[in-house]
């Protein structure tokens, strides 16, 4: 797994490519607690993610309860059908607001 | 500040390890790792069995070194374990004397008891390599989901319409429309069909992890596969079945489960569990071992003094579930799903052993009843009783309740299926049913009677008025099985017909059975299906079908449309209408002073019931100031009923001046005449009597 960030004005975009489970959520964690700031506007671009495991859906979740509780914002965008299946019927997506590309997440949060 | 419990202690062959804590039982996860703790009374040494997810052969064993054990409590935290991919069981050491219960092997790799998820049956139906000597698999759990503001409903009890259903069968067929048929997903996707029926309550037939192939077998004749299709037999109490869950295969059955409850609590849906404490599926001596039977044999199961299984349950072995180890892990595993799952309440089956003392014989104060009557965590939750059991015990009416306990109604069922098919002299009984039996319940209430005229064990209601016998051929037991006395009648002709004339009776007698269940005082429970008249082809003991026999057709949504609508719009009649909901038993008096008894009985002439021994009449009317004791206003509500094969001209007590008698059902009438939504009840012509025709009731209401 691999996690890139950019920031195009005031929106932070984190790029992450590859499987996320048990042993890399936490390295994709740490990545993301660290861009979060009170009011900070995230989106995570999962078009490149093959698959999430159980800890892959509670790094998501957690980071969303990091950044909200800071009256910050996160987007979801690209996420695989198969992955939409799983956090529709685990419950996980209901938290959140996703989009179908970047350009719309980011449209979503400017 | 770092705890200082969070470093190792110990190390072997690689992995690194220190002293547990006891409490809670189970594999929990803690900071760095995993706390393990298991009991049992009777063994001398116990092993942890640790295996990379799926596969056969262990990849380590780690012996707790005899300072980790606390009293009969062994308990060790293992670190840096990968949380998804690793699976557990234990291995005991102990006596091998049978004669004596106790059955140590330490040859078996055995399940933990409080195992929060079971690998092994990841999908339903998919064969299982029986060549792999650990079957059913410990996993661990996060228990971390994130409930939002959601809680429990606590949804008063007498305003419950319960739904029955089986979890797999709900979605499965094709026509169901859903992402995930048979599965607790599908359920999700149902919940809108599931809100406009009116129904507030699933109650879920068992869904703790079962072994679906368990007495595997093909039919002797068809060659077709069957099924432990039901579930009435656990493997662990405190994990979901995977195979139920979409994501089942990867491992995240409980957060799907979760998932659901919380969105059925979010359209104002209880959801309860039909749980299965008298036995487990280890059968008897000849069975196999998975957990108990490995871990602490004479505690867990009631035994003969020969050492043998005793059998209560019909399945070969006995849960000894007044132990007091055994009580407390019912409690601690219904605190669970109360407190980890948000569970609105629980129907016990078989219940009437839990009330057995460790040698069989029922106990006058049953103290695992009366624990879970008292517990703290379980003091909202519903708790409902199957109030008898294979082994000859019948406590309809004389459960061990503390208060709490409601029952399955098996003499409501009975009595509303013999009045229905138009058997003379049930008039007196009757009117004791639609009271909410208070000849059983006294003191109780009639929320102490769960009413039911169908359920999953025997004919569904279509069937009921469909054939006069029972046809299980297909369950390949030589239709042996199941029960003879169904009170059930064909209506002339055994199963399906061509004839209109039976069709249009049959479809009158389940528009019959929904309005009596619906107008009696205390819980009506449904049956999955029966709104549309699913049929099991006559089968009444669908135990082993995965297929059309249990699954619910979904375009009888639109063939058996009218039928849906009589129902909708009954169970709106009921949430409208309090007076048909009463917490407490209606007296005959007045206490609302309004002139009126709260309740009073009619017959063919208003105020004079025939009760007599050829009587097939009945009506009842209740006044709406005496709704709830008078604490709340509602509506006169009359009911006729006429299982006679003639009409019959019934008159009809008067009302105060001002009101009038409105059509609120009439199963006599054709669809849409045959029920109307609230409101739209049209003015009876005739304000002094209704025709009501050859089996048929009408519901009326005066406002």
């Amino acid at each position: 797994m691999k996690v890139d960030v950019t920031k195009l004005q005031e929106i932070q975009v984190v790029t992450i490519v590859g499987e996320i489970d048990g042993s890399t959520a936490p390295q994709a964690q740490e990545q993301i607690l660290g861009l979060v700031e009170p009011g900070a506007k995230i989106v995570l671009d999962m078009t490149g993610v093959t698959y999430m495991s159980s800890a892959g859906l509670r790094m998501l979740l957690v980071a969303y309860r990091t950044v909200t509780s800071k009256s910050g914002r996160v987007v979801l965008v690209g996420l695989s059908d198969e992955l939409k299946d799983t956090m529709s019927v685990t419950g996980f997506l209901d938290f959140f607001t996703c989009r179908d590309t970047l350009e719309a997440g980011i449209a979503e949060l400017a | 500040m770092d705890r200082v419990d969070i470093y190792p202690t110990h190390e072997y062959q690689g992995y690194h390890f220190r002293p547990g804590k006891p409490f809670p039982f189970g594999a929990t996860s803690v900071s760095g790792g995993v706390n393990f703790s298991v009991y049992s009374s009777h063994a001398s040494r116990c092993t942890l069995v640790l295996f990379e997810k799926g596969e056969p052969q262990p990849k380590v064993e780690i012996p707790f070194p005899d300072a980790f054990r606390i009293g009969n409590v062994w308990s060790m935290i293992v670190f840096d374990l990968d949380y998804e991919n690793t699976e557990y069981g234990y291995r005991f050491e102990g006596p091998w004397a049978p004669e004596d219960g106790q059955r140590f092997d330490s040859s078996k790799i055995l399940l933990d008891p409080y195992a929060r998820a079971i690998g092994g049956r990841d999908v339903w139906g998919v064969k299982p390599d029986w060549n792999n000597a650990y079957q059913h698999r410990g996993r661990l759990v996060y228990d971390d989901f994130d409930w939002d503001e959601d809680h429990p409903l606590e949804t008063p009890m007498e305003d419950l319409v319960i739904y029955e259903m089986h979890v797999r069968s709900f979605t499965r067929h094709p026509s169901s429309g859903v992402k995930f048929p048979g599965t607790f997903a599908g359920i999700r996707q149902k919940i809108a069909y599931l809100k406009e029926l009116g129904v507030n309550c699933v109650e879920m037939m068992p869904i703790f992890e079962f072994d679906e192939f368990e007495n595997g077998r093909v039919h002797p004749d068809t060659g077709e596969q069957l099924y432990n299709y039901w579930g009435y037999s656990t493997l662990g109490f405190f994990a979901p079945k995977s195979g139920y869950a979409a994501t089942g295969k990867l491992g995240m059955q409980v957060d799907e489960l979760k998932a659901l409850v919380k969105e059925l609590h979010r359209n104002g849906i209880e959801v309860f569990l039909d749980v299965v404490f008298n036995h487990t599926a280890e059968g008897n001596e000849q069975g196999p071992y998975i957990s108990f039977k490995g871990i602490d044999n004479k505690t867990y199961y009631m035994l003969t003094p020969e050492g043998y299984y005793f059998n209560f349950s019909g399945t070969g072995n006995t849960l000894n579930c007044n132990n007091p180890v055994v009580r407390s892990m019912v409690l601690d595993c219904l605190r669970y799903w109360a407190s980890e799952y948000h569970i609105d309440g629980f129907r016990f089956d078989l219940a009437s052993i839990l009330g057995r003392d460790p040698w069989g014989a029922p106990l006058p104060n049953p103290p695992l009843l009366e624990s879970l009557a008292y517990d703290p965590v379980l003091a909202k939750c519903k708790l409902i009783a199957e109030a008898w059991d294979a082994g000859g015990l019948y406590q309809v009416g004389s459960f061990p309740a503390y208060g709490r306990w409601a029952e399955w109604n098996g003499k409501y069922r009975d009595a509303v299926r013999k009045f229905l098919k138009g058997e003379a002299g049930l008039a007196g009984e009757m009117v004791q049913r639609l009271e909410g039996s208070p000849d059983m319940y006294a003191a109780r209430g009639p929320t102490a009677s769960i009413n039911f005229i169908t359920a999953h064990d025997g004919f569904t209601l279509n069937d009921l008025v469909s054939y006069d016998d029972k046809h299980n051929e297909a369950n390949g037991e030589g239709n042996r099985d199941g029960a003879n006395d169904n009170d059930s009648w064909n209506c002339a002709w055994e199963g399906p017909t061509e004839d209109p004339g039976i069709n249009a009776l049959r479809r009158r007698q389940m528009k019959n059975a929904f309005a009596v269940l619906l107008t009696s005082q205390g819980v009506p429970m449904i049956l999955m299906g029966d709104e549309v008249a699913h049929t099991q082809f006559g089968n009444n003991n669908t135990y082993c079908h995965d297929n059309e026999v249990s699954w619910m057709d979904w375009g009888q949504v639109s063939s058996n449309s009218d039928l849906l609508r009589f129902v909708t719009n009954l169970i709106g009649f009921r949430h409208a209408h309090p007076v048909l909901r009463n917490r407490w038993h209606l007296t005959g008096r007045d206490q609302a002073n309004c002139g009126y008894p709260d309740i009073s009985w009619h017959g063919i002439l208003a105020w004079h019931p025939d009760l007599t021994g050829s009587a097939r009449t009945l009506a009842f009317m209740l006044s709406g100031a005496n709704a709830r004791g008078g604490a709340v206003h509602d509506d006169f509500v009359y009911v006729a009923m006429n299982s006679h094969w003639d009409s019959h001209w019934f008159e009809l007590p008067q009302l105060p001046s001002g009101l009038q008698w409105r059509v609120a059902a009439n199963t006599g009438a054709p669809a849409p005449e045959d029920a109307f939504s609230t409101g739209d009840e049209p003015v009876l012509s005739d304000q002094g009597g209704v025709l009501v025709g050859d089996r048929s009731v009408i519901v009326l209401v005066g406002k």
